[in-house]
């Protein structure tokens, strides 16, 4: 940063001029600011005009992080950016510069989509390359939503950790605080209760609920079904009220922590249950009618974003995406974590990798997801909800009254924590967007070393280019909401 | 160029394993294995071929207040750390490689040409934690915004250094 920050606020064009003349390329261009390259004379209105226009594109410019035209692209990057993704035979190669050439760059243009965009579903930033309608090249530019929560991780507690885990993917929050407390507790080695297993089971399955409904209300809302919208949220709110009860809050719980859950299931759980899973199955057969069979939502859906499973394993996409492809990978059957090897539920595969095999199976999903949690609610084990390990759960609340060393150690968990032995480890679990996992580095003290959330959203954004190219910039919007990004997970 | 000799020949049945990993009941070991930077990329390639499909995660660690790892013999510990996560779905395995790298030359072989799955990991690597990944098609920012001073992750960036403003923002008018 060169520009004199001090100077600002003095509503001085000059100014800004020559900062911004000394920024972008190092060289003093006010000399030849008097002349355009014509070399006709600018009257004083359109020098400000070009001086505003300057400085507006380098405040908001995120330089070699944007689409830029072809001619200053690397052919390496222009490849990932129209989408090319698995490789020729060995000895083929294909010159990225003679793809689009019957386009000359006077035909294209890059616009600009978002960070604002109302169907971005957050801050997510797309540059687009337009030839009219069709979209040629894509890169999302994300970020605006980075709140350095690794770097957070490492000041925080493991006890206090999960509160920051669980605003990552704020529609799925149980699932990060699962695989942050799996992860400590996989250093700790510690030994969960099963009645705790089984809470965060049926939890983490009516959490899948409420984000694949939200996503279905999304979904439908860009697509232009603004009953779907209605209904998504009205149902989801059910759960969220399940939760509000049960942790105390709609969402950010902070309910799954190292050692087990924070308070065992309220009475009449398993009445609140029934209620959810019985009218959410009912619902999502009036989905179908409203959707499924809807020939303009077919039309908007079928054939839209392909992907074929070589090109979703080559991107690494897991989840919903990965399945709509075909291939049946699910880490809740295929590496069981907690208890899902107990469960009798089947994997919701598409076979044709575009949007209406992604929804498809995240509406299939919900209703996998009910038939678990009503799996979860018959084998419900009676017992403890937390382990009885003193050094990781605080003292009951009842004990702090009457005994010194209950409230010493009960203050001890929550200022100092507990410390977790030395060593690295990498869990991953099934969240509702794909493989969640959690790289966590321990140095033998009470605050994670390193703590690094392989998130979903994050690695499924990668996708745009290929899905977006050669369709609609309609469909684009269809093909975003299908990909389901969160941002606060994308950018964390 | 550090001089750590490699611990592994690139075959990925040689994957060294650490007992005393730990590691969740009831799940899959993790296969871990230390290749040396020479010898990371073909390891990666070699694992790519043996079945692997998936570079599920990338990420960095700096062990810069934390010198003292546990590491098998003949491993040179480095400031830095580069760890990658394979899958295998069809044996339903995973394996994690770490790389060591140095303070001096932070640069590792980019894997984009054998997983191009790993192009936002490793610019987010590059961004958060400064390593360069070499024959990365477009290595730059991509959390951070363009102009940022630094790479936060770090353990020796400073919090709270750097007065919170974004681009060189006007102030109040």
């Amino acid at each position: 940063m060169t520009g004199p920050t001090d100077d600002r606020g003095n509503g001085d064009n000059r100014d800004v001029t020559d900062r911004d003349a000394t920024d972008r390329d190092g060289t003093d261009r006010n000399a030849a600011d008097s002349e355009d390259e014509l070399g006709l004379e600018r009257t004083e209105r359109e020098h400000r005009e070009a001086d505003e226009h300057r400085y507006f594109v380098a405040e908001t410019s995120e330089g070699a992080q944007e689409l830029r035209p072809r001619r200053t692209t690397a052919a390496g990057e222009l490849r990932s950016e129209v989408g090319a993704v698995l490789r020729l035979p060995e000895g083929g190669y294909i010159d990225p510069a003679d793809i689009d050439v019957e386009r000359r760059e006077d035909q294209t243009m890059i616009i600009n989509m978002g960070p604002q965009h109302p169907s971005t579903h957050g801050v997510l930033r797309l540059m687009l390359e337009l030839d009219g309608e069709t979209v040629l090249r894509t890169k999302p530019v994300i970020g605006y939503l980075h709140t350095g929560m690794e770097k957070t991780g490492e000041e925080l507690t493991y006890v206090q950790g999960a509160t920051n885990t669980t605003r990552m993917d704020y529609l799925s929050p149980l699932h990060n605080e699962l695989v942050f407390s799996l992860a400590t507790e996989a250093l700790l080695g510690v030994e969960l209760p099963a009645r705790a297993t089984w809470i965060r089971m049926l939890m983490c399955e009516l959490n899948r609920i409420s984000s694949h409904l939200l996503w279905m209300a999304t979904n439908g809302l860009d697509l232009g079904s603004t009953s779907m919208m209605i209904y998504g949220f009205r149902e989801r709110e059910m759960v969220l009220a399940f939760f509000d009860k049960t942790t105390g809050q709609r969402m950010n719980h902070n309910y799954i922590r190292p050692g087990g859950v924070a308070a065992d299931l309220p009475d009449g759980w398993e009445e609140d249950i029934d209620i959810i899973c019985e009218t959410i199955l009912a619902r999502s057969y009036e989905y179908d009618e409203l959707l499924t069979g809807q020939p303009i939502f077919r039309d908007r859906t079928e054939a839209v974003g392909n992907l074929t499973a070589e090109e979703a394993l080559a991107l690494s996409m897991t989840g919903p995406i990965l399945r709509s492809t075909g291939v049946p990978w699910d880490l809740r059957r295929t590496m069981p974590y907690l208890a899902y090897d107990k469960l009798d539920f089947d994997v919701i595969v598409g076979s044709y990798g575009d949007n209406f095999d992604r929804y498809s199976v995240r509406l299939n999903e919900i209703r996998e997801s009910i038939k678990m949690v009503r799996q979860i609610a018959e084998m419900m084990p009676p017992g403890d909800y937390r382990v009885q390990d003193r050094k990781v759960t605080p003292p009951p609340r009842a004990r702090i009254d009457e005994s010194m060393e209950a409230l010493i150690h009960h203050f001890k968990i929550f200022t100092e924590g507990f410390r977790v032995p030395e060593g690295e480890v990498y869990v991953a679990i099934e969240s509702p967007r794909g493989e969640l996992g959690c790289y966590m580095v321990s140095d033998g003290t009470s605050k994670p070393y390193r703590l690094h959330i392989r998130a979903p959203s994050f690695v499924n954004l990668q996708a745009l280019p290929l899905l977006l190219r050669g369709g609609l910039i309609a469909d684009a919007v269809a093909v975003i909401s299908s990909v389901d990004p969160i941002m606060g997970e994308v950018d964390r | 160029m550090s001089e750590t000799t490699p611990t592994t020949a690139p075959a990925p049945s040689s994957g060294e394993v650490l007992p005393e990993v730990p590691r969740l009941p009831d799940r899959l070991v993790d296969q871990l294995a230390f290749p040396s930077r020479d010898t990371y990329h073909r390891m990666v390639a070699a694992f790519r071929a043996a079945g692997f499909e998936m570079c599920a995660d990338l990420c960095a660690v700096d062990y810069l207040t934390h010198p003292g790892r546990t590491l098998p013999e003949g491993v040179n510990p480095e400031r830095f750390e580069v760890v990658v996560n394979l899958l295998s779905l069809s044996v339903r395995q995973r394996v994690r490689i770490r790389v060591q790298v140095p303070e001096s030359d932070p640069a590792v072989e980019s894997l984009f040409d054998v997983y191009p799955g790993t192009e936002a990991m490793e610019r987010e690597a590059y961004d958060l934690m400064g390593i360069v990944f070499t024959r990365h098609p477009d290595l730059t920012r991509i959390l951070m915004p363009e102009d940022w001073e630094g790479h936060p992750l770090r353990k020796d960036y400073g919090v709270g250094r750097v007065p919170v403003q974004f681009k060189e923002a006007p102030g109040p008018r």
